[in-house]
């Protein structure tokens, strides 16, 4: 198919799903539109709405205003005026044409970034007034097709993928295998009691990218820490967030909690993945209940290990990465993180030629794939690759051959971009850096063919001694 | 003798209603939230910080020094300045410190009354350009509404007047009555608008401090 083709098959599949259904409209349950805008009228709330002196300084901090001709329709203010406004303004008595219209603005012209927030003069937090209209469109059955599935399989299975248990485990022993064959002695270990770290995935790392997976484990392993992978509460993504569903949003979290605290871990590792480490580490404690809103658990983000694996020398380079990179900076990673200088002393502890995209660090621009958008799917597809390219223009201006990216919803979404403006770069995790450049010590270097075998053999010797042993203990036992 | 009576009134019954409904107002608005806080703003109680909430603060009072400011270096400016002078030649005019003198017998030190002339000119000025910023620039036009025209316009009729009065242009009693009447709407319009920002500013400047700052190291300027 050519580019024009898919474009336009994928605008006439945009115009289908998006326009409102020919079906006899539904009522709506004001009742719980109501209850939804009481709990979230706080002091907080109450302030936004009435202090915004509509200034328009919020305008310029969005990137779906700047990468579309600054329509003023796009401003942060007037989206979240037009919508969550209107719904306090209304007392909850709205229509479903209007909430209809709301689901376009709050999923299709927002990722919860939180740029605004920060630009803002009065420190509005615009962007959690979108969350909560989403919250009100999501209770009224309002919500992209994309984020109404992973929410149910989130609900009836745990993880956004709908994963069995036994493929998630199998998969870690896949792994284990695999890369056991480049690093000699790697384990994956499952549920260990009293690991230090727990490390939990996005499950398009088992599904789609098992690689992901084995990466992490060969940077564990060879870095010697004490670490395992949960059986249950592995999944810290949660686009239930995303949504506007709080109590699905509980499941995992909750899930992630009581293991960590079952195996009594010192800290969970969130994989590279930015509203994981949001769920995970600030929302999740106030789903759950937590007074004080800390985790039961200290929650760390990928880039905080890796740094200081990498800071301590725990693994060593064969030497630094030898080309040009730039740093994507994950809104839930940087601005919502606070880990912007974190990942670049770790950038700079593994590359030579680093340069920064403008703006950077707290004040960079979302990559346009965040807040839900990439699993928000074909329908949002056009739209998202217009409003990134803003990123693109930054990512092309550092001239940059590679894109530094710990989160996989920008991976995804800059991936996309490569394409659509032909930036000709390669999008990278810290992983594939890491595992890409790393020296296997010479303990772990697998032994040749050969010597595997004797090396098998010899294990099989020993375990026949064993069970051999066992046997005789069993018959001493019965006897 | 109408307007002797009128500026009687004025300055009477009418002032201490118009104060009374500013000072109480806010008061009571900002107890209310405050209490409503600590209900369902759980994080902003969670992670109150003294060094945060400064911080937020102060990177939004002084100009230029947020980013988001410095993207409209003019405006940013404009905005200094004028709420510098809406606040201070009210406070320390000559002529109001007169009337402080006479009723409680201390005042603020006062401005010359060139500067203060001069200051109010800035103020109105200012004025002029917020009322034609918001026109000219489509991302404002757009947020604006008939209120918000007022509501500038309301904030400006205290000096416009007060400046009239004071230059003696056009009759003077009648000048200084609306100045007077004008400026008691203000404050009793004050409390319950988005001019209320006078006292909340400091108060959403905390919480999104403590929401970036405390909770996630993370700036917000």
């Amino acid at each position: 198919m050519t580019a024009e083709a898919q474009k336009a098959a994928e605008e006439a599949q945009e115009k289908a799903t998006v326009s409102p259904e020919a079906e006899a409209p539904k009522p709506v349950n004001v009742g719980k539109i109501k209850t939804i805008l009481a709990a979230n009228e706080g002091a907080r709330m109450r302030m936004w709405l009435s202090i915004c002196s509509r200034c328009g300084l919020c305008a310029d901090s969005c990137f779906f205003y700047l990468a579309n001709d600054k329509d003023p329709k796009l401003s942060p203010a007037y989206k979240a005026i037009n919508t969550i406004g209107k719904m306090y303004k209304a007392k909850g008595e709205v229509s479903r044409e209007f909430l209809e219209e709301c689901k376009e603005v709050v999923w299709g012209q927002c990722t919860a970034c939180r740029r605004c927030s920060m630009y803002c003069p009065f420190g509005i937090d615009i962007a959690t007034m979108i969350a909560t209209g989403r919250a009100v469109c999501y209770s009224q059955g309002i919500v992209p097709d994309g984020l109404a599935r992973t929410t149910e399989n989130i609900r009836t299975t745990g993880n956004q993928m709908a994963m069995a248990t036994e493929d998630w485990i199998e998969t870690c022993d896949w792994m284990a295998e695999e890369y056991g064959e480049e690093v000699h002695g790697l384990e994956i270990p499952i549920d260990k009691q009293g690991a230090d770290y727990m490390y939990t995935v996005n499950p398009r790392e088992p599904m789609y990218y098992p690689q992901d997976v084995g990466m992490a484990a060969e940077i564990f392993h060879i870095a010697g820490l004490n670490w395992t992978m949960p059986s249950t509460g592995w999944d810290s993504t949660n686009l239930a967030m995303f949504a506007g569903d709080r109590a699905v949003a509980t499941i995992p979290v909750k899930a992630m909690y009581d293991k960590a605290l079952e195996l009594g871990v010192k800290a969970i590792v969130i994989t590279e993945c930015g509203h994981a480490f949001r769920s995970a580490k600030f929302e999740g404690p106030y789903w759950v209940g937590i007074p004080g809103g800390e985790p039961p658990v200290p929650v760390i983000h990928s880039v905080e290990l890796f740094r200081d694996i990498m800071r301590e020398g725990k693994i060593k380079l064969k030497h630094k990465f030898e080309h040009k990179v730039t740093y994507q900076d994950p809104c839930n990673v940087s601005r919502n993180g606070g880990l912007w200088d974190i990942g670049r002393e770790l950038v700079n502890l593994l590359c030579d030629d680093f340069v920064d995209m403008t703006p950077n660090r707290e004040h960079n621009h979302c990559c346009g794939g965040g807040g839900g958008f990439i699993p928000m799917g074909p329908p949002y597809k056009r739209r998202r690759m217009a409003s990134g390219k803003i990123k693109a223009e930054q990512i092309r201006a550092t001239g940059a051959t590679h894109v530094i990216v710990p989160c996989h919803n920008c991976f995804d979404q800059i991936n996309d971009l490569n394409k659509e403006y032909d930036l000709k770069v390669k999008v990278v995790s810290f992983k594939e850096i890491i595992t890409e450049i790393m020296e296997i010590p010479e303990s772990m270097i697998p032994p040749e063919e050969d010597e595997q075998e004797a090396v098998l053999a010899e294990e099989e010797a020993k375990r026949e001694v064993e069970e051999g042993a066992m046997e005789e203990a069993g018959e001493v036992q019965e006897s | 003798m109408a307007m002797d009576k009128l500026y009687e009134f004025l300055t009477g019954p009418a002032l201490w209603i118009a104060v009374i409904i500013f000072v109480g107002g806010l008061a009571i608005r900002v107890a209310w939230l405050f209490g409503l806080s600590q209900e369902r703003d759980k994080p902003w109680h969670d992670f109150k910080s003294a060094v945060w909430a400064w911080r937020s603060i102060i990177h939004w009072v002084l100009p230029w020094a947020s980013v988001s400011s410095r993207n409209q270096p003019g405006f940013t400016g404009a905005v200094w300045v004028f709420h510098i002078c809406w606040i201070g030649v009210p406070l320390f005019l000559g002529a109001h410190n007169m009337l402080f003198e006479q009723a409680w017998g201390w005042s603020l030190p006062s401005l010359p009354d060139a500067v203060a002339d001069w200051a109010s000119m800035v103020v109105i000025a200012c004025g002029v350009f917020f009322l034609v910023r918001r026109l000219a620039r489509p991302e404002v036009r757009i947020l604006t509404s008939a209120w918000d025209y007022t509501l500038v316009l309301l904030a400006l009729a205290p000096f416009v007047t007060g400046w009239l009065a004071f230059n003696q242009y056009g009759p003077y009693g009648l000048m200084l009555n609306l100045h007077i009447f004008l400026s008691e709407v203000l404050l009793i319009v004050l409390p319950f608008s988005k001019l209320a920002h006078m006292v909340l500013f400091f108060a959403s400047r905390s919480a999104i401090g403590y929401e970036f700052g405390t909770r996630r190291g993370a700036r917000v300027w």
